[in-house]
């Protein structure tokens, strides 16, 4: 795939903080990437360094083949939504979208058909003659977006635009924004601490960390091979189940239980004996019938339920520690009940215990 | 109308005994409470009244009446004379046209003053919380020091800088000074209130092709407005109302009110005519005074609006 993006090498240092640190990213034509992560970790810092808002300290950025590491922002091909909206609040919607055309020169009759054009995908028409103040939350990010496509550039960057919307609203958004995807072809880069958002939107998942990426993926890749401990945790909710024991042979061993790892696929060279960490997701835990046909059951008791209607989340003690499971929106548990659940050592994830990598 | 919840529908509130509002009743209006914080009230506005009323009623009176003593006494003839003494007439040395020069003076100095230092401070304040240019820090606080010191040291060096200069003595010496000493305290305030306005904005108008002037002029000045205000009524009031400046760096056809004020309340000569340096120090204090009047409310808002993230 042709690169869209490419970034080589990149450091950011604020005084002696390193907040990124020698990243390097490829990023294809046409593919929404989203970066996630915890609060801190240096995505939005990322972001804003490849829509060049922060001097970088070094490395370079590529943009459609073009070293950009010292442009400005509205020389890179590039348009930006940010979490707050950021509409100017003393234009209407219409000067807002085409207040980036006036200062590059467009022409008056060319301004008039893109933002004409945009307010058309956005939906956003009978919006245009009025101020931000007058917009509803969902309106003003769908205006906001509508300023970075009238730029038309081949890259959209997004720090965490969905944040500041209620729930609904949220989803809503989230699906237009993949719509316009699949409209315009454009190269996405999204920022945002959101899973779900994350899971659904990305063709591929940055996942990052104290200013260096993790791991990066499709989707899937990090939901079913996630690269280590971190990763796993932060992906999945409710998060993964963790026991700690020890890898002997191919068979793991925690307190009053052990395993054999049968199906379970080694990364690289194999399983060394040690400490390491077994983990195993809520929703590939079985209960009750289904329990008794898995490799592993374990007897345990029931200490909190959730319901969900869809699912039904509840909280064990087993082995001596509490985990949760999936269940079925129908299930009708309680707390006190004595359940026998059951799961496939196929699907579990092993880690080193003090490296914490995949094993 | 009412249901068997005892809940009273629409259309029938405020009709008699079940209908209207529920819940515990209000404070009465004549509760200890009131009184005490009405009465603290009422007793400092007397306070801060009475000169203003003094002032006021003796300068209406004539001098056989002053000579009376009471001075709480509203005036039995009502007389403007005084007033258009202390503007048109009254002496300082060898003048004798009143407040009226000295009003004109401080109009040339108010106004370029004004309006030069809240230009510059404003795009001082903007380039410090957006653009962190190199050594902006350092800048800024060199600058806040300056907000500290005594002008009373810095008197002398600006003296000897204004006649190397070659315009001490004259109003344009005064409207320099003026412009710097304003700068420390204009710059923090215009500092803080851009760096209340979310950045996003900032960083918006960059990704749009935006530059130092374009996003100053489109994006922050539109939303600025109340803290101009609030500048402009501080130096207005400021520079108004200043007399060190004035007695230092001007000469006596170029003093401005307030120096002229003082020469004519004190000039030894004569009798001291009461009504007439009453009537001449409220005609000075009218500019502030007004401008106060007109923008206070905008005042209020502009300085709330800065403190909230400053």
């Amino acid at each position: 795939m042709e690169p869209s993006i490419s970034i080589r090498n990149l450091s950011l240092n604020f005084g002696a903080l390193k907040v990124l640190k020698n990243l390097d990213l490829e990023i294809g034509k046409g593919e929404f990437l989203v970066l996630l992560g915890s609060s801190g970790c240096g995505k939005s810092t990322l972001l804003n360094c490849i829509a060049g808002l922060l001097d970088v300290s070094d490395g370079q950025i590529f943009i459609g083949g073009r070293n950009v590491t010292w442009a400005q922002p509205s020389e890179r091909g590039i348009g930006m939504v940010f979490q707050s909206y950021a509409l100017y609040p003393q234009m209407t919607i219409k000067g807002n979208l085409s207040f980036g055309l006036k200062n590059a020169g467009v022409s008056r009759d060319e301004i008039e058909e893109r933002v004409r054009r945009a307010a058309q995908v956005l939906q956003i028409e009978p919006l245009l003659e009025r101020k931000p103040a007058a917009l509803s939350g969902g309106q003003r990010q769908r205006a906001a977006i509508g300023r970075a496509l009238v730029r038309d550039v081949d890259v959209f960057l997004f720090d965490e635009p969905l944040s500041n919307l209620d729930a609904k609203l949220r989803a809503d958004l989230r699906v237009e924004i993949k719509q316009l995807h699949q409209k315009l072809h454009n190269t996405m880069i999204y920022v945002t601490h959101d899973q779900i958002e994350a899971m659904t939107l990305a063709d591929r998942i940055a996942i990052m960390r104290g200013g260096s990426i993790m791991q990066l993926a499709s989707p899937n890749e990090i939901y079913m091979r996630p690269v280590n401990k971190y990763v796993a945790q932060f992906i999945g909710s409710p998060s993964m189940n963790f026991f700690q024991g020890t890898i002997e042979g191919r068979r793991f061993m925690t307190e009053g239980l052990t395993m054999p790892l049968d199906g379970y696929e080694m990364t690289g060279a194999g399983a060394k004996d040690g400490p390491a960490w077994f983990g195993i997701r809520p929703e590939h835990v079985a209960s009750g019938e289904a329990a008794n046909a898995m490799p592993v059951t374990i007897d345990a008791t029931v200490d909190l339920v959730e319901p969900l209607g869809s699912d039904t989340l509840a909280r064990l003690e087993a082995l001596g520690q509490l985990f949760w499971i999936r269940m079925d929106g129908q299930a009708t548990v309680e707390h006190g009940d004595k359940l026998t659940i059951g799961f496939d050592p196929a699907r579990a994830h092993l880690f080193d215990e003090k490296t914490e990598e995949r094993i | 109308m009412v249901d068997p919840t005892g809940i009273t529908l629409h259309g029938e509130v405020g009709a008699g005994a079940d209908g209207g509002p529920r819940g515990p009743r209000p404070r009465r209006r004549f509760s200890r409470r009131n009184i005490f914080i009405y009465g603290t009230l009422i007793v400092v506005s007397v306070y801060y009244l009475l000169p203003l009323y003094v002032m006021i009623v003796t300068s209406l009176k004539g001098m056989p009446e002053i000579r009376l003593g009471n001075i709480f006494a509203p005036p039995m003839e009502i007389t403007f004379q005084p007033w258009v003494k202390a503007w048109a007439q009254a002496c300082t040395g060898l003048n004798c046209d009143g407040l009226s020069r000295g009003f004109m003076n401080s109009v040339i100095i108010t106004v370029p003053s004004v309006i030069i230092s809240i230009v510059i401070a404003s795009v001082n304040g903007y380039a410090l919380a957006n653009w962190r240019f190199k050594g902006a820090d350092v800048f800024f606080t060199i600058l806040i020091f300056g907000a500290f010191i005594p002008y009373q040291v810095m008197l002398y060096p600006m003296v000897i800088i204004l006649r190397e200069m070659g315009i001490y003595g004259t109003l344009g010496g005064l409207v320099l000074v003026h412009t710097v000493f304003g700068m420390p305290i204009l710059t923090l305030l215009f500092r803080n209130y851009f760096t209340s306005i979310p950045e996003e904005l900032f960083k918006a108008a960059r990704v749009d092709g935006a530059g130092f002037w374009t996003i100053y002029f489109k994006i922050m000045l539109p939303m600025s407005l109340p803290i101009f205000v609030v500048a402009m009524i501080i130096q207005i009031t400021g520079i108004w109302n200043d007399f060190l400046f004035g007695v230092v760096y001007t000469r006596p056809d170029t003093y401005p009110m307030t120096v002229q004020l003082n020469n004519i309340v004190n000039s030894v000569q004569g009798v001291k005519e009461y009504n007439v340096n009453m009537a001449a120090t409220l005609l000075t204090g009218l500019v502030p005074l007004v401008i106060y009047f007109i923008s206070g409310k905008l005042f209020v808002r502009g300085i709330a609006a800065g403190a909230v993230k400053g």
